[in-house]
């Protein structure tokens, strides 16, 4: 292998530039003028990006299947030696980034998007307090998403992971005075947890079956020194420890899963995702549309080689992929509120991309996340643009007719929701093909994944539906805006649309890299992720992936467009040319239309069926521990040791001294009488005497007598 | 200087006792000598401790700066010193916090200074002698000295119910202390019947310890279960831990952060270097006994951390989360792995770091506003923005946020219990899920809003003297978190010796697993890639 190259050598620099940004923000922003904030914290996300283009272009130049390069910093987590189904190990845990065509992909997008969401929220932000800490939670995010797709090894992952989580949680609570906003930051972070468990205890199985946490030792100077999941992976299965399908994989796979459902927003963990609105709109497309929610997805496709030997959990991923995209889908068809139709759009592309895993079409999960995160991207920072227009309205039934007043967002709104709802030659129509693609051609395994292919689908129709009924409500029609915000709706400045126009170029050109599909060729993003996602080959099993002719091919592009055109075709019956039907038809099925409205009552069933309970077992416990555990444990045995102590005192006072004092009791009683004459008072004592001489002198008197006379 | 280097343990022991003497000699009145002398012995007491780090040889398991001096020769009682890496580690918190809490007293304490301030460098002797003692005898004699100062604190710098929670925690830490006071007794008298007649028998812990391995079971049970109430009271387990929320709740800011930081890890401690040699070696009774503890401990996590909801008094809230906390570090003892036994130690200094440093930040806020009630804040982020972003790291380092020092411990302590258990671990990280529930709820009612009582709106931030307090433990936070390393190599070889005493099959045979519960998957693997796992040691 030849000499690395500086930008291959110097890819620690690419997050560590957003990091110092973010610790410039933590110790002088308050000091800062907006000058300076800008040029510290959108020029580092401007160096990341630099950096990672030249670090993806130097890998370009290699041959497919050296492009690896891993770069261990320094050791990270040592805790000792641990039993491993691959016998007692020392663990150790690193600092090192890996940059593969996986890692590649996905830096790229991260820098990029991030860089234009920085350059833009310069403008959206512009009249906001706490300017500086916004930019300094934005590059800390850069920080962590970065270190979570660029991590040599799960944990490293999960640091990442972590991050991103709290920075959504400091990003949706950003307006902190507002209840609503520090709630849904404090619910995502929360319903992130819960993901996160799963995600642990997946990465501890992990730990305690390979030994390892480093995802591959390819691209280090000296594998042989090392130890990979990859590598240990194959050494077990080719020692037959370890089968295809073993529950173990199982375990680990559904175990990851869990945590994926939680930061990408999948049922049952979706939930927090729509109320994570409330952060302001760059937010929403920075990290819950184009990045920290495809984490899930990237973790699934990182993780793949485990993935493709685990059948079962990658059908659980598969449906509950679809079901989230249909079930979000149908709730996005409903709202009102323009980031709320966005949000719910999010949740149903991602499980899009879940589906493509769950059948695995690892790759096509990959690319779709890929046009997602600039057709989203693009979406958020429309809607950011129209709101901003708008001062701040975000009900789409006050919109409407918008494409006069502000058509520089109009344009790309208009391609990226082209794009999302998959009309060629946009990206979307290619990625959400591939997909829907890979989803037919399983069912040619077994006719029960017909399901899955017919549900994408489906939602595919919902899809272009809600979209241009969102595209024609703000941008179509009659103007709904109240007149005192009428005069005022103003194009965005040069900072917000300039993005938007080069989001928009790469929203129309991206998908065009599996151009060659449309000739039954492979798809060259396919081809270039493959040596990430390859996994350990196996000898029995395999999924097998049969394909299809170039008929088939056309065919399904063609259901795809027609279901699209039929979703366009609805939207415009019946927001466009008679506005007043979809009210009508909400009016006949009214319990339907409340039931979408109130997004199936999930919060509320979440609310009653664990929160609430939490809450009421907390008092329960609560109380359990001051009345029973202190109460009657501690303090009912210090009443009963002073209870004792009174019946040993009364013991002690009665019997114990009572018997001591009735033996001096008796002397006494017999000395009683004896007593009565010594009252110390010298003139009874003489009394005594004379009494006692008279006495005498009575009873002995005749004694005397007879003495006396016998004297004579 | 030479006195210095071969008694360095005895320096570090009796500084804060110089200084406690010393301030008998300061009149009553001068408050501001008290606290000058206090501090300096504070500081000093810490640098005075820096060379243990400096001088201490990582790659060995042994005990270091041993001093040995004969005592009360008549029984055998020795003044004998020395550490080992756990101890060590636990010396340098104590020493740290313990100049943290005496800091932070400046502004909090204004009546009875002198004796605040004898108390609280009393105090800190006692807390270093039980760590560095050798000796039985004199491990007791510290044992019971700390209890005293203690006392005081609560009972006469506390708030309201000082009294009730003083007389409470004197009790009921006495009660546990006596029983394990018959445990040493017996320890004593079993040894000496081994011995030829008319030999002295000897305190000394490593040859108790080691003697007792010859112990019958039988005997050993009872010893266990004797020692046990103490340091289950101490650490608190559930069920023996309501005296902590009123002891912390009640206690100064100074004595709440002693308490949390450095007292309740005499607990830990005592398990760690007294309870796991005197598990029965009969592997039935002992992992009857191992799931007892365990079972304790996750009761004590998820009990805890629920309990933690409900409080209204900031204070109280931080104790039950001890209980949670600490339920992690009886978790990581009783599995039996190195793993679990590093995780354990880290974790004691982890919550030392951040609940010590919880405690801080709600004497901040008692020092302005004289209340630890939820309800009387709200929207302090407002006023007082430097104090929210440390109070954010520090809840975020208590919650077990990667990059902090919570994090390293938990993981490491659910990686040395996942290999023995999987449901134990499990169960464990229902802890970390309500941990970040009760702590970033405190933080959004405290910190986030709009400010809700007039009062609040002219808070002062944070004061140089508060930041100087707060920021070193933030910074230690951050280092754990980025780079354990140091830690992790200072507790490798204690560890391990522990491990080998009490659970020797851990080493012996690769991939079984220690007391019960064992991978499922693992008994009839041998290693396929021996040779790149093994090159990976250093």
């Amino acid at each position: 292998m030849n000499a690395p190259g500086y930008f291959l050598t110097h890819i620690w620099l690419i997050p560590l530039f957003p990091l110092i940004g973010a610790a410039l923000m933590y110790f002088f922003g308050r000091r800062m003028p907006k000058e300076a904030v800008n040029l510290f914290c959108v020029g580092s996300v401007f160096l990341s990006f630099v950096y990672a283009l030249g670090a993806v272009l130097t890998m370009f130049a290699l041959p497919a299947n050296e492009r690896f390069y891993q770069q261990i910093l320094y050791q990270w987590v040592t805790p000792g030696a641990m039993p491993t189904a691959a016998g007692t190990v020392n663990f150790v845990a690193d600092w090192g980034y890996l940059l593969d065509p996986l890692s590649c992909v996905m830096i790229i997008v991260v820098t990029f998007v991030g860089f234009l969401i920085h350059v833009y929220s310069m403008g959206y932000m512009a009249h906001e307090g706490g300017y500086y800490r916004f930019f300094g939670y934005l590059n800390l995010f850069m920080f962590s998403m970065l270190t979570l797709v660029l991590a040599n090894n799960l944990l490293l992952l999960f640091v990442g992971w972590e991050g991103v989580g709290l920075c959504s949680y400091l990003l949706i609570g950003f307006y902190f005075l507002k209840k609503s906003a520090s709630d849904a930051g404090k619910k995502a972070f929360i319903v992130n947890r819960i993901g996160d468990t799963g995600f642990l205890l997946g990465l501890l199985l992990v730990s305690a079956t390979f030994g390892t946490v480093r995802f591959t030792t390819q691209g280090l100077g000296n594998p042989a020194g090392y130890a990979g999941i990859l590598q240990t992976l194959s050494g077990m299965m080719e020692h037959h420890q370890l089968a295809f399908g073993a529950p173990v994989f199982t375990a680990m796979a559904l175990l990851l899963f869990v945590g994926a459902t939680g930061k990408s927003a999948q049922i049952p963990l979706y939930v927090w995702l729509p109320d994570a609105m409330e952060g302001p709109t760059p937010v929403s497309a920075l990290i819950h549309a184009a990045t920290m929610v495809t984490a899930g997805v990237y973790m699934v496709a990182r993780m793949s080689a485990i993935y493709q030997l685990a059948p079962e959990a990658l059908d659980v991923v598969a449906i509950v992929g679809t079901t989230t995209a249909i079930f979000a889908a149908t709730m996005a068809m409903v709202q009102t509120d323009i980031k709320k139709v966005l949000a719910y759009s999010t949740v149903s592309q991602l499980g899009y991309m879940f589906l493509a895993l769950g059948v695995g079409a690892f790759a096509a999960g990959i690319f779709h996340l890929m046009t997602h995160a600039f057709f989203k991207a693009l979406l958020f920072l429309g809607a950011g643009s129209v709101i901003h227009s708008l001062s701040g309205e975000q009900d789409i039934r006050k919109m409407g007719a918008l494409r006069y007043a502000i058509p520089a967002t109009y344009w790309p709104f208009l391609m990226a929701t082209l794009a999302i709802a998959g009309i060629p030659p946009l990206s979307g129509f290619f990625s959400k093909d591939e997909i829907l693609g890979h989803a037919f051609n399983r069912h040619l395994t077994a006719d029960r994944y017909l399901a899955l292919w017919v549900v994408g689908l489906a939602t595919a129709g919902l899809t272009a539906f809600y979209m241009f009924r969102l595209l024609m409500e703000v941008f179509y029609g009659m103007s709904r805006v109240p007149v005192e915000l009428e005069g005022h709706i103003h194009e965005s400045p040069k900072t917000m649309t300039v993005p938007l126009w080069i989001l928009m170029v790469f929203t129309i050109i991206s998908g065009w890299l599996a151009l060659p599909v449309l000739w039954g060729e492979e798809s060259p993003f396919e081809r270039f992720l493959e040596p990430s996602l390859r996994g350990v080959e196996t000898d029995t099993q395999a999924i097998v992936f049969a394909h299809h002719g170039m008929l088939v091919e056309v065919a399904l592009m063609g259901a795809s467009v027609t279901i699209a055109g039929l979703g366009f075709y609805l939207a415009y019956k019946l927001y466009l040319e008679n506005p007043k039907l979809h009210g009508r038809i909400a009016a006949t099925w009214p319990r339907l239309h409340s039931l979408l409205v109130h997004k199936y009552y999930v919060d509320e069933i979440y609310d009653a069926l664990f929160v609430n309970r939490v809450k009421d077992l907390s008092t329960a416990l609560g109380v359990f521990d001051s009345k029973v555990i202190d109460g009657l444990g501690v303090d009912g045995t210090g009443w009963l040791t002073r209870y004792f102590s009174r019946i040993s005192m009364w013991w002690d006072k009665w019997i114990v001294d009572g018997l001591v004092n009735l033996l001096g009791w008796f002397p006494r009683m017999l000395s009683m009488p004896v007593r009565m004459f010594q009252t110390g008072v010298f003139s009874t004592y003489a009394v005594f005497i004379l009494v006692g001489l008279a006495i005498l002198l009575g009873y002995y008197g005749h004694h005397v007598q007879v003495f006396v006379r016998s004297l004579h | 200087m030479a006195l210095y280097s071969n008694h360095l343990l005895s320096v570090i022991l009796f500084t804060p006792l110089v200084g406690a003497l010393l301030l008998l000699l300061v009149p009553r009145e001068a408050e501001l000598a008290h606290k000058l002398v206090g501090n300096l012995f504070g500081v000093l007491g810490f640098l005075v401790s820096l060379p243990l780090i400096l001088h201490f040889q990582a790659g060995s398991g042994d005990y270091q700066f041993r001093e040995v001096a004969d005592w009360i020769p008549s029984i055998g009682a020795k003044y004998a010193l020395g550490v080992d890496g756990i101890s060590m580690l636990l010396v340098m918190l104590t020493t740290l916090l313990g100049m943290i809490a005496l800091t932070s007293s400046w502004g909090a304490i204004h009546n009875r200074t002198k004796e605040y301030y004898i108390l609280l460098l009393l105090l800190q002797t006692g807390m270093i002698g039980v760590f560095v003692s050798l000796d039985f005898f004199l491990f007791y004699v510290f044992w019971e000295v700390m209890l005293v100062p203690m006392y005081f604190l609560i009972g006469v710098w506390g708030s309201d119910r000082r009294l009730y929670a003083a007389i409470k925690f004197f009790l009921y830490t006495l009660a546990g202390s006596v029983i394990m006071l018959l445990g040493i007794l017996a320890l004593y008298f079993n040894y000496a019947k081994m011995l030829p007649a008319n030999t002295t028998a000897t305190f000394d812990i490593p040859t108790l310890l080691a003697a007792a391995q010859s112990f019958p079971d039988s005997l050993k049970v009872w010893l266990f279960w004797g020692f046990f109430f103490a340091f289950a009271i101490k650490v608190p387990m559930f069920p023996f831990h309501t005296w902590l929320p009123d002891a912390h709740t009640e206690a100064p800011t100074a004595g709440s952060v002693i308490l949390a930081g450095v007292l309740l890890k005499m607990g830990t401690y005592g398990f760690l270097r007294f309870s796991l040699p005197l598990l029965p070696a009969n592997p039935l009774l002992r992992s009857k006994i191992v799931n007892i503890l365990i079972v304790l401990s996750l009761v004590g996590i998820i009990y805890g951390a629920i309990v933690c909801l409900m409080q209204k008094d900031m204070k109280r809230l931080i104790a039950y989360s001890s209980v949670s906390h600490l339920g992690f570090c009886t978790l990581g003892i009783f599995a039996l792995t190195p793993q679990g036994l590093s995780g354990s130690v880290l974790q004691q200094i982890n919550h030392g770091i951040s609940t010590g440093a919880l405690f801080l930040i709600v004497g901040v806020l008692y020092e302005r506003r004289h209340t630890r009630l939820i309800s009387e804040f709200g929207g302090l982020a407002t006023p007082m923005p430097g104090f929210a972003a440390i109070y954010l790291i520090i809840s975020l380092s208590s919650l077990g946020m990667p990059l902090l020092n919570g994090f390293i411990g938990e993981f490491t302590i659910l990686q040395g219990t996942f290999v023995v258990s999987k449901a134990w671990a499990a169960w464990a990280t229902l802890g970390i899920v309500l941990g970040a529930a009760y702590l970033l709820w405190l933080y959004q009612r405290t910190m986030f809003g709009p400010v809700t009582h007039e009062v609040n709106k002219t808070l002062p931030d944070l004061n140089f003297r508060e930041y100087a307090v707060l920021v070193p433990l933030v910074a230690l936070a951050f280092w754990i978190g980025i780079y354990p390393k140091p830690f992790f190599n200072y507790l490798e070889k204690p560890v391990q010796r522990i491990v080998q005493q009490v659970n020797p099959s851990f080493y012996q045979s690769a991939s079984s697993t220690s007391s019960s519960g064992a991978i499922a998957s693992s008994t009839s693997i041998t290693s396929p890639v021996p040779a790149a796992n093994s090159a990976e040691t250093k």
